[in-house]
């Protein structure tokens, strides 16, 4: 016979835990099982873009786990821009958001002057409960980022359980409160009919995961983005014009020793 | 008299030139001073303020006492001035500035300009002139004689301000700013200092004037809060709320906002006098029902999210995406302020076809950013090409997707050409959207290029 107030608590527990603990499932299956299921859903992501030319990707990547997560939820995704993107990268284009799957009128965008105003829209748009998930895109080694700016937007994803990604363009990974830490670069896509682009395919890097088990492999995955399924998928490679060395995935052996190597350089 | 003459007779005469511009502002100022006895206060060039107190006399104890309010607040920013009220605003003008001050009795107005001089009419000189001449000296001589045969003979103009000063005519004045749906204000009895509780006052006025709105079935869009300073400063915030709202909490919180994004912040001096809080606008909102419907409630939180983004940054950064019906990549999207059109949703915009792949961008320059490029064939997709110093070797192309001008908009020229679209995927696998300008011999002989938009 438990204790009434042991058994409430431990009830309770599993109420919150559940909540806290909720995740995003990607949609590929070996980068769930990676993940554990996938990212929080009540937390701060990062995605970096590896050169300032994969600026696209890393948003595009950010946008796709947004769709995700808003994934059958009537809720708005907030983006805030610092407006030095738009001489860099140009600016967010209505067709092609819902080319990869978001529902325009379902986005509400801030254009901000700099980092710290990104911050701040960010932060206010993560603490309400309404909003489905949060963008924030900054450019640059950004001073206002810093682990109190990115604690203050976890406490804020936690608190409202939506989450809130932030993209970056031309700035190294530092040390941050977030969840999980992505390094993106495009990828050469599956080629159509007659050689045509085919779907986005990004090559991702994840270099951090809170609570991920330690000691993993650091790992690079090629999927892809299908907008019809709304789910990434798993990229195995077909083109034969591609110069370098083609890695199943998640890369292991000798290309994921590579892998491993060039982040240690790079992050290390 | 000239200046020389006024400089024989007081030698330590100090001179300065006339400023008109700032005379203007003061007499702007003042008019925004003047507002707490009544919302209707136009200025009467060039040394003049009329103030429609109709309706307002009672809030000070009759006309006689706010006269004596007005008269003691002006003396307090050590202005001299000449007031009368009357029923119309040139009665009481000509009063004021010819005649005895004070207050004429309701339809008193004829019997008290009556014996004003015809210099009240301010007319053209040799009218005056001609007026003298015909021994006809006040107001109450022409005023009983035929109003045809005088405006044949001086003009109409001259005859019209008659009978407004003989308050015959009732012209209303031309308020500096539009009446506001509802106002409530705090009248302090010591000049109010205390910054940090301002909104202690505010809130007590802020739901006074919601539960105004909401006898009325209205909701406001836009407020106003102005700040009457004892030295005769006003300082207004404003802040509008992209649906109607009667939310007192997010109303104080956007007032909060407002105030903390001031670059010069709000300096209460020496205290306020008189703190208002003004509904500009309102709209119809219905009564609501809280509790069972939950995306409602979103929705509106939503709402208010967007309002506080906009009144921190600017209503123009917060945006939404509108759709429009056309061909012409760059028309066929833009941007609204997201807090101008909450419900809005956009027009509709093409739905990808399921098993295509993106084929309009997620980013767009605007303008198109030129590219050299090297293409096989002319009309064919560009092998390579260079952005910004860096060469991208292309794997993969399609196209041409070819876009007309909308020759209805205008002739074809040279901001106007044909375009044939190409979306290239380079080695690395980074994806562009890229276009030739010009179709080769027909519109140009040299077409270029340009890149258009980045993919994910």
């Amino acid at each position: 016979m438990t204790h009434p107030l042991a058994s409430l608590r431990k009830s309770l527990a599993c109420a919150y835990s559940a909540t806290a603990s909720e995740t995003i499932a990607l949609g590929a299956a070996s980068l769930d099982q990676r993940l554990g299921g996938g990212i929080l859903r009540a937390a701060l992501h990062e995605a970096y873009a590896e050169t300032a030319a994969d600026a696209p990707a890393a948003t595009g990547f950010a946008l796709a786990l947004a769709r995700r997560a808003m994934a059958g939820a009537e809720k708005p995704l907030l983006w805030a821009r610092q407006e030095a993107l738009t001489a860099e990268s140009g600016a967010p284009y209505l067709p092609g958001l819902a080319d990869i799957g978001l529902d325009p009128a379902a986005v509400a965008f801030i254009r901000v002057r700099d980092a710290k105003e990104a911050l701040q829209a960010g932060a206010e748009a993560g603490r309400c409960a309404a909003v489905g998930a949060t963008l924030i895109e900054l450019f640059g080694e950004a001073r206002a980022y810093d682990l109190t700016a990115s604690r203050r937007l976890a406490l804020a994803a936690a608190a409202a359980g939506a989450p809130i990604f932030i993209a970056r363009v031309a700035a190294s990974p530092a040390p941050s409160a977030a969840a999980s830490r992505w390094l993106v670069r495009s990828a050469p896509s599956r080629a159509l009919a007659a050689n045509a682009p085919g779907s986005p395919a990004f090559a991702i890097f994840l270099l951090r995961q809170r609570g991920g088990a330690a000691g993993q492999e650091w790992h690079e995955w090629r999927v892809e983005w299908n907008r019809d399924r709304g789910a990434f998928e798993d990229r195995t490679f077909d083109a034969p014009s591609l110069s370098g060395p083609v890695a199943s995935l998640p890369v292991g052996g000798a290309s994921g020793e590579g892998a491993r190597q060039a982040a240690k350089r790079k992050y290390g | 008299m000239t200046l020389a003459d006024a400089r024989a007779r007081a030698p330590h005469l100090s001179v300065a030139q006339a400023d008109e511009a700032a005379d203007e502002r003061l007499m702007l100022g003042l008019a925004a001073f003047c507002e707490q006895f009544t919302p209707l206060v136009a200025v009467d060039p060039t040394c003049g303020l009329m103030l429609d107190v109709t309706g307002c006399a009672h809030l000070f104890g009759g006309e006689a006492a706010m006269r004596a309010c007005v008269l003691q607040a002006m003396a307090r920013l050590s202005f001299t001035g000449r007031v009368a009220v009357a029923g119309t605003p040139d009665a009481a003008r000509a009063l004021a500035r010819f005649g005895a001050e004070g207050v004429t009795p309701p339809g008193e107005d004829e019997n008290f300009t009556r014996p004003l001089s015809i210099a009240v009419l301010e007319a053209p000189r040799e009218t005056s002139v001609a007026l003298t001449r015909a021994g006809l000296m006040t107001l109450g001589d022409l005023a009983d004689r035929s109003s045809a045969a005088l405006t044949a003979r001086f003009g109409a103009e001259t005859m019209r301000r008659l009978t407004r000063i003989l308050g015959r005519e009732d012209a209303r004045i031309t308020p500096l700013r539009p009446l506001p749906e509802c106002i409530v204000e705090r009248r302090f009895a010591e000049p109010f200092l205390d910054l940090a509780a301002i909104e202690n006052v505010l809130r007590p006025l802020i739901a006074e004037a919601m539960g105004i709105l909401e006898k009325r079935g209205e909701g406001g869009r836009a407020f106003e809060a102005r700040f009457f300073r004892a030295d005769g400063a006003v300082a207004a915030l404003n802040f509008e709320t992209g649906a109607p709202s009667r939310n007192v909490e997010a109303l104080l919180r956007l007032f909060r906002l407002k105030a903390d994004s001031l670059t010069d912040p709000l300096d209460p001096g020496f205290g306020f006098d008189v703190i208002r809080f003004c509904v500009l606008r309102a709209e119809t909102l219905a009564q609501s029902q809280i509790g069972f419907e939950r995306q409602g409630a979103q929705e509106s939180d939503v709402a208010d999210l967007v309002d506080r983004l906009a009144a921190r940054f600017g209503r123009e950064r917060v945006l939404r995406f509108a759709a429009h019906e056309t061909h012409d990549p760059v028309r066929a999207a833009s941007y609204v302020y997201a807090a101008a059109s909450p419900s809005s949703r956009p027009s509709s915009w093409e739905k990808p076809e399921p098993g295509e792949p993106p084929l309009r961008p997620l980013f767009l320059f605007d303008p198109p950013q030129p590219i050299e490029t090297m293409a096989e064939t002319p009309d064919g997709p560009p092998m390579h090409f260079k952005w910004r110093r860096v060469r991208h070797m292309i794997a993969r192309a399609e196209g041409p997707e070819r876009i007309a001008p909308e020759w209805w908009r205008g002739p074809v020229g040279r901001d106007r050409r044909t375009r044939d679209y190409y979306r290239l995927e380079d080695r690395k696998g980074h994806r562009f959207w890229v276009f030739r300008e010009g179709l080769y011999e027909s519109e140009t002989a040299a077409p270029r290029w340009f890149l258009h938009g980045l993919f994910a």
